[in-house]
């Protein structure tokens, strides 16, 4: 229609009216792309809150300041994996929120961390008989709960890797360090989780 | 390989970051180290728990209310036009598209209510049984893919000459299946074109061929031995979808491909 428009419109004209419907069309457009693009990663973005957070109204903050700051910054997304982008930008707005609040990270919700073991002492050692290597069963909420209770750039990095399915060179990429480092965070994470697992009594029957 | 290099390449070999040939040096260390091996053991388990564990909240649907709300406006119409899928979507097109942030949540619901008939005849079961245990097959190490890209313009011409079908690859990735691979198999003794998508850690085959049971357009379904099993015909050829994806989330995948297909999904 604006072809046609166009068409019968004075040669001057045009480029007044390209830039007009332009911006507009662009904006729309740009919201459209962000919305296609952003919105399918929430739950991933949401579930990664809720760990850096810790309770899920300050996580909750925290993903709605991401997507705001993430539209903004839209423009100079050069893909192509869009949810280590959005995560990154997430981790960014959690941490300058830590800071805001002179670096003391939220207590959890009492409620929802139900099985955190954080009493639990956990570095003792894993036993080395051959039943430890069968893994203790848990159901999700106390497996959520050992997460839960890690220290933070082991509980990240767990997470983006265990929950987020992301590579370990995203994860990098996220947390801006060495894939090294990452490998490393990674395999204290473990063996932090796996002490406390082995500890840890599965909560309900 | 000493057991402070294993201890080192261990986690990446679980979480499948390793190159063969490290993945082999790790591995034979393991057959000869108890220790490295029972720690290799211990954390696949724990690895394996957390991978079917249930660790993601869903985001609470005020909060996509939320950010909906803060998002300008798209133009309704344009979306919707452009990725309004077939017929049997349209009367919830405007929850779909014009309350566009609702996305997922509403897509299971309409996934979910997508009607699939049952097999009728013997021979479809005899098929579907083979679609599973062609998509088992796969599952063994090593014999997911023959091709292994998430680029649709590598799959797509890998298949030339193989398979005498051009099988539709469509990336699905921002729609949360990602395009892994594909794969040459064998159904009914013809060879097949089989196109590898994940969900999470959920891998789905898309059988692909020119006639591979009774042709009908509405999608069909059962389960069989646990996994989920789809078909359908469009655009003159016959598509089999199985995974052991849940039952909604698998027809929100064939709703999203049949959507992509040139041709028209199923009516």
């Amino acid at each position: 229609m604006l072809d046609r428009l166009h068409s019968h419109a004075p040669r001057v004209l045009w480029a007044e009216r390209d830039t007009m419907t332009g911006d507009a069309n662009a904006e729309q457009d740009k919201a459209r792309r962000f919305r296609d693009a952003a919105l399918p990663h929430l739950d991933d973005a949401f579930a990664l809150a809720r760990y850096l957070m810790r309770n899920a109204a300050d996580a909750e903050d925290a993903v709605q300041e991401c997507y705001l700051r993430a539209l903004r910054h839209f423009d100079s997304y050069r893909g192509p994996a869009m949810k280590p982008w959005l995560l990154a930008i997430l981790r960014n707005v959690c941490n300058a929120e830590f800071a805001r609040r002179g670096r003391q990270e939220t207590s959890a919700d009492p409620a929802e961390d139900e099985s955190a073991p954080e009493q639990t002492p956990m570095w003792q050692e894993p036993s080395t008989s051959p039943e430890a290597a069968l893994l203790r069963r848990h159901d999700d909420a106390t497996i959520r709960g050992l997460v839960a209770a890690l220290p933070r750039p082991f509980r990240e990095a767990i997470v983006l890797r265990e929950v987020n399915d992301l590579s370990y060179q995203e994860i990098a990429e996220v947390a801006g360090v060495p894939v090294g480092t990452v490998m490393s965070r990674l395999a204290r994470a473990r063996a932090m989780l796996r002490s406390a697992w082995n500890i840890a009594e599965g909560s309900t029957p | 390989m000493n057991c402070a290099e294993c201890e080192a390449l261990l986690h990446a070999l679980i979480d499948g970051e390793l190159d063969a040939g490290h993945a082999r040096d790790v591995e034979a260390h393991a057959a000869i180290c108890s220790g490295c091996a029972e720690k290799l053991s211990a954390f696949r388990a724990m690895h394996a728990a957390m991978a079917a564990a249930d660790l993601k909240q869903a985001a609470p649907a005020q909060l996509r209310r939320r950010i909906e709300s803060a998002l300008p406006l798209p133009a309704p119409e344009t979306s919707a036009q452009i990725i309004a899928p077939r017929k049997f979507l349209q009367p919830s097109r405007r929850s779909f598209f014009g309350g566009f942030a609702v996305g997922t949540a509403v897509a299971g619901a309409v996934a979910a209510s997508l009607v699939v008939t049952v097999f009728r005849t013997d021979q479809e079961q005899t098929i579907a049984d083979e679609v599973v245990s062609a998509h088992i097959r796969s599952l063994q190490p090593g014999h997911l893919m023959d091709v292994e890209t998430s680029d649709q313009h590598t799959v797509k011409p890998w298949f030339d000459g193989k398979v005498d079908v051009a099988p539709p690859v469509i990336d699905l990735t921002a729609e949360g299946f990602t395009l892994i691979g594909g794969r040459l198999d064998y159904i009914d003794g013809e060879p097949v074109a089989a196109v590898v998508y994940k969900r999470r850690k959920h891998v789905i085959n898309l059988f692909v061929a020119q006639r591979l049971g009774a042709a009908h357009a509405n999608v069909t379904g059962r389960t069989v031995q646990g996994y989920n099993v789809r078909h359908w015909s469009a655009g003159g050829l016959d598509f089999w979808a199985v995974s052991d994806l849940d039952p909604a989330e698998l027809n929100e995948f064939i709703q999203k491909i049949s959507a992509a297909l040139p041709g028209g999904g199923p009516a």
